[in-house]
């Protein structure tokens, strides 16, 4: 059983973390290159509170998936889940991929990227990666954006002279101007709507070719989070290839009051 | 050849493997994750009545590829792209040499390519060499993310690629395929950029670079870099399966294609034995783009298909195409004006 203490002396520790306040945060971590959340692609393979500490288990769509966007998601799900009141320590495990030891080992050490693979990277940076992909979506977003306008009946003359503050309210606008946020562009309401990947907005002449591009960068995005769903259901569908605990149906919240390993 | 609306296709299967996979050819846990993770690629995207079992899927007979390529799939010539994986494997994946035993039984159904590892340095250019003086390949294939000892990858741009592209272009080795993978060195890039072939593209104006894949999963910088760079290719092996599963996604990525790198440069290839080509060339002659997506991509008209499923790769390799095949001309690069793609959306 999951360990519950109810003594009156670890009282304190009865204040950790609900299962869903964990599950928030770790909604709050992306997979950089489909700039998605990780629980929305089904990612998160175990959930577990133990009073003040967090046992999570993330999965991938394969066993060669790219490491070094592995390590990222790992440390930010750590990371997020240790901002949250009343925990300790996030203990955030990858299972059933080929760099599973380097990467979990690295965490429990609290080594950087290059500390974990030894010799295989330069420096511990992931962030100018990171950073790449972070600009890479904010081209996507524009194009789901001004996809939903242009349906809506305005012409790129009209985006071309658009201000933020000019946006209808909707979902994709938010997603829009909260990646402008993050990226520290300008969001105020009188910058322009449309900006490059570096913030410089887009002269007139230039909007046909700008949402070329971010429809392209759109395309790829869509076509790779396709791609890894669709392998991730595979690989898990019948545990033929993985953790034999992902035989069960996928709830994992609903692990938390099993018997843990 | 495939006919089909009284329209005639022929067919180059520009990817095809011969790999032994089996538990016995299996070196370690990585050998083992190598194939399944294959599998998976094979069994998410294939329709149902084409998934083998995985004892079937490890280690494929002749017989199979004779019959899943030239009896039923249409193909009339298909080119081998070898694949080494030795430290996966204890006799290697796909090699030259178990791709050449294959070829010397068909000989007029098969191209075989080889492949180098610019780690191998001095020693691997001299056997190289001999490679290519035994097997006349006219091409090679590369895959950058192979293990080799503690390095998990390279570029092409490495001075020594760079001395290894020199000798292809020296012994007249003039189609160079390239596969990304998921690591490379320094592990902490990101291993699919494509920036590296924009590179070797400019300085070796003599070879065609095919890029596998598409550039998939980096699409976008595929394009920027292919519609720059006239002996930049793309090989549509994992691309075209989505045609079954995502159709929509399919038309897309084929939209993006056409638009930026033209119908000139894109090359089938199954893959096989991931996929089988008889249901991805029926499928893709059978393919309209869907109506909503006309005014954006344009139609897919038969010149369009007969060119990705044979006649690109037919040029490159010099293969002799039937007399009863038409022959589109080449589509007017001059008249399509691409946006140029600024040197800070390369993001390298």
């Amino acid at each position: 059983m999951t360990h519950r203490s109810t003594s009156a002396t670890k009282a304190a520790w009865a204040a950790g973390p609900t299962p869903q306040a964990v599950w928030t945060a770790l909604g709050t971590v992306r997979d950089p290159e489909l700039d998605q959340p990780i629980t929305d692609l089904e990612f998160v393979l175990d959930v577990e509170v133990r009073d003040d500490e967090v046992d999570v288990a993330l999965r991938l769509p394969t066993y060669f998936c790219a490491p070094n966007f592995a390590f990222l998601m790992v440390a930010d799900a750590r990371t997020a889940i240790e901002a949250l009141p009343g925990v300790a320590r996030a203990n955030v495990r990858l299972v059933d991929h080929y760099a599973s030891s380097e990467i979990n080992e690295g965490m429990s050490a609290d080594l950087g990227f290059g500390a974990s693979f030894d010799g295989q990277a330069v420096g511990d940076d992931l962030e100018e990666l990171r950073d790449t992909f972070t600009r890479k979506g904010f081209l996507a977003r524009t194009h789901e954006l001004c996809k939903e306008l242009l349906t809506a009946g305005l012409t790129p003359e009209d985006l071309a002279g658009m201000t933020v503050g000019e946006l209808p309210p909707s979902p994709l606008a938010e997603r829009f101007i909260a990646r402008r946020r993050e990226l520290g562009m300008p969001s105020d309401p009188h910058s322009p709507l449309l900006i490059d990947v570096w913030g410089v907005p887009v002269a007139p002449e230039q909007v046909g070719d700008h949402l070329r591009r971010a429809r392209t960068v759109h395309v790829s995005i869509e076509g790779n989070a396709g791609m890894c769903r669709g392998l991730l259901a595979t690989r898990y569908a019948d545990g033929g290839t993985g953790d034999e605990r992902a035989r069960s149906a996928y709830d994992p919240l609903a692990t938390t009051t099993t018997t843990a390993t | 050849m495939y006919e089909k609306d009284g329209e005639k296709y022929f067919v180059v299967d520009g990817h095809v493997h011969f790999w032994d996979a089996s538990p016995e050819n299996q070196l370690n846990k990585y050998g083992r994750g190598f194939i399944d993770c294959f599998y998976d690629y094979h069994r998410n995207l294939s329709p149902e009545e084409w998934v083998w079992p995985i004892e079937k899927f490890e280690k494929y007979s002749e017989e199979d590829m004779i019959h899943d390529l030239f009896e039923t799939g249409h193909v009339d010539k298909a080119i081998f792209q070898p694949t080494y994986l030795t430290d996966f494997y204890e006799e290697g994946f796909n090699t030259t040499e178990r791709c050449a035993w294959m070829r010397d039984r068909h000989p007029d159904r098969f191209i075989l390519n080889t492949s180098f590892d610019p780690r191998e340095g001095e020693n691997g250019l001299r056997e190289f060499e001999q490679k290519v003086e035994r097997y006349q390949p006219s091409g090679v294939k590369l895959y950058t993310a192979e293990w080799r000892g503690d390095s998990k990858g390279w570029k092409l741009s490495d001075p020594w690629s760079m001395r290894y592209l020199e000798k292809c272009e020296e012994l007249g080795v003039r189609n160079v395929h390239v596969h990304k993978g998921p690591t490379i060195w320094p592990l902490n890039r990101d291993a699919f950029d494509v920036a590296d072939v924009d590179d070797v593209a400019t300085a070796f104006t003599g070879l065609n670079f095919v890029v596998e894949h598409v550039g998939l999963p980096r699409l976008e910088d595929f394009c920027w870099i292919a519609t720059q760079e006239k002996n930049v290719y793309g090989g549509l092996a994992v691309a075209l399966p989505f045609i079954h599963s995502r159709p929509r996604y399919f038309a897309k990525i084929l939209g993006e294609l056409l638009y930026w790198i033209g119908e000139d440069n894109i090359l089938f290839g199954s893959d096989y034995g991931i996929w089988s080509p008889k249901w991805l060339v029926e499928s893709l002659v059978d393919f309209d783009m869907p109506e909503d997506l006309v005014s954006e991509y344009g139609e897919l008209t038969p010149d369009i298909k007969r060119k990705i499923l044979g006649l690109n790769a037919a040029k490159l390799y010099d293969i002799e195409v039937p007399d009863d095949i038409p022959q589109p001309a080449e589509a007017d690069d001059g008249t399509t004006e691409k946006p140029a793609v600024p040197q800070e959306m390369v993001t390298a």
